[in-house]
């Protein structure tokens, strides 16, 4: 699903944010980044959706080399990824309704499979209630299950999440994470980037592990495994 | 791609789309009455200013069609012309080739068009003899975009022993025409500056609602939204400006008109004329509303180019 051959990035003034890099996730797979902040978390992310660039090397997305897709071809790409983000994102001048809705309108949708979609993506993460509710009257995981409806309410074939759990409790921070893996089990590709270390450990899923803009592990976190997690 | 829903009612939502956000921009505008109004005021402002030039310009126009046809030399007679030589004058000058008609004007005929018009008529009764000579309209059958020809002929008929003046009657509708020729083209010179005006102002107006919508903006782009589709609600928010300005000029311009009109009238009745003015008329005011219109959309046109490229997410 994502495949990175060789890939740095530079930012303009010469830091270099990622150098090197090379790694693969295969669909249906989810994985989960680590490392410090400022280790290129954020910006591997980044290039994915195409908000960067790559300074050097390859960047294939569902077998599409992504060098060679024009900035005019860009939202097309990005259609095909959901992305969550720590602060959400989130309009406050629209309710929850129409802030979902987002993705569907922009791509087309008539407004019966838009109301349809949005229901089914509401009730996936347990807003349904809240529909008409306005973002900002909601608690802060509650924002946070409404920008992951958002990401996943056109089906995408991969979610991305930066930090999704950075503000909430260890307690909501599992249910979300739980969340993301519930869509994974239904086929969608999924790359979280968190720096919680004790709660990755608890998912069992793969890790690749960021240090100063190169790969410093990439495998199941440390030496645990799914087995022994049971 | 995937996920794409079929191709005819993707044509379906797509024009569905179109209306839903021209008339989401118009509520947005409605929402804030107060700067919507302000800015419409400013386009219509600039637009009702050349308008008024225009319709101004085009009832001189109006009226003094007509004067041009009625190009005539008067030839005012020594006084001691009698009549018999005034008429013996006459018919051989309407054998010229270059005059149609000529017309007498005897002293009283005369003495009775002054006091009709001058408005001194009590006091010429105090006259002891009529003053006024006897008068040749000499009518030519010349046109009158052959001014030469004309002037020759003047200079011609005041070489005449029997005639004081000779007199060309047009010279002054010729000089008015003149004006008209310069105030049309500086009604131009004036509009293209209040154009310009107005793409400033839409594109201003817009540029400031494109900031505040940036989040929305970056959000958008992030969730795969075209360039295109973030760029519609602000053209059609020109749109509406422009719409909205262009009817507001309409009705200035009436209003303008309407209190104009009376003491016009009153005027033209002293010079005992029936003119009223004439307003835009429909052709004109769909043409007004259709200008307004584009100059909305390429105002916001010009401020979505510039600006949406800034906003990217991060």
């Amino acid at each position: 699903m994502i495949h990175f051959d060789n890939i740095s990035k530079r930012y303009p003034g010469g830091h270099d944010a990622l150098s090197q890099v090379s790694l693969r996730l295969e669909k249906g797979q989810m994985a989960f980044l680590t490392g410090h902040s400022g280790a290129g978390k954020s910006t591997l992310l980044k290039l994915i959706a195409m908000i960067e660039r790559p300074t050097r090397g390859q960047i294939f997305l569902d077998g599409v080399n992504l060098n060679n897709i024009s900035n005019r071809k860009i939202p097309y790409i990005r259609r095909n990824i959901g992305i969550i983000f720590q602060n959400h994102h989130l309009l406050y001048d629209r309710p929850v309704f129409d802030n979902v809705a987002m993705p569907l309108i922009i791509q087309g949708y008539r407004r019966q499979e838009i109301h349809k979609r949005v229901r089914a993506a509401l009730n996936q993460v347990g807003l349904l209630s809240k529909e008409k509710a306005d973002p900002i009257t909601l608690s802060g995981g509650e924002q946070q299950r409404v920008g992951i409806a958002r990401a996943i309410v056109h089906k995408p074939l991969l979610l991305l999440a930066d930090e999704p759990t950075g503000n909430l409790d260890p307690e909501l921070s599992r249910e979300i994470m739980e969340l993301f893996a519930r869509f994974n089990q239904v086929g969608t590709t999924v790359l979280i980037a968190s720096h919680d270390l004790e709660l990755i450990k608890q998912m069992g899923s793969p890790m690749i592990s960021l240090h100063g803009g190169r790969v410093a592990h990439n495998g199941l976190p440390f030496t645990l495994n799914k087995q022994e997690l049971k | 791609m995937r996920n794409s829903p079929k191709r005819t009612s993707q044509l379906r939502a797509y024009f569905s789309h179109h209306l839903r956000v021209s008339l989401a921009s118009l509520g947005r505008l409605y929402a804030q009455p107060i700067a919507t109004l302000m800015t419409a005021a400013v386009i219509a402002i600039a637009l009702a200013l050349p308008v008024g030039l225009y319709i101004g310009l085009a009832n001189i126009g109006q009226v003094s069609t007509g004067w041009d046809g009625s190009t005539q030399i008067s030839l005012f007679l020594h006084t001691q012309v009698t009549e018999a030589e005034a008429k013996k004058l006459q018919s051989k000058l309407e054998k010229h080739k270059d005059i149609k008609k000529v017309e007498l004007i005897d002293k009283e005929k005369g003495l009775q068009q002054f006091k009709e018009i001058s408005g001194f008529g009590d006091a010429l009764k105090y006259l002891d003899s009529n003053p006024l000579p006897i008068v040749l309209v000499v009518h030519p059958r010349i046109l009158s975009n052959q001014p030469d020809r004309t002037t020759k002929l003047v200079k011609d008929l005041g070489k005449n022993k029997l005639v004081e003046i000779a007199q060309l009657d047009v010279q002054w509708v010729k000089r008015l025409y003149t004006f008209i020729e310069i105030a049309n083209r500086s009604i131009w010179v004036i509009s293209s500056m209040l154009a310009i005006a107005v793409l400033l102002v839409v594109g201003n107006t817009i540029r400031l609602d494109i900031q505040n919508r940036r989040e929305e903006i970056e959000v958008s782009k992030l969730i795969g939204a075209s360039d295109s589709f973030i760029r519609r609600p602000f053209l059609y928010t020109g749109f509406w400006y422009g719409i909205i300005g262009g009817l507001l000029a309409w009705v200035i311009t009436l209003l303008s008109l309407s209190m104009m009109q009376n003491p016009i009238h009153k005027l033209a009745l002293l010079y005992h004329s029936d003119f009223r003015l004439t307003g835009l008329g429909m052709a004109n005011t769909l043409l007004l509303i259709l200008i307004s219109c584009a100059l909305g959309l390429i105002g916001s046109w010009i401020a979505v180019s510039r600006h949406l490229k800034d906003i990217e997410p991060s």
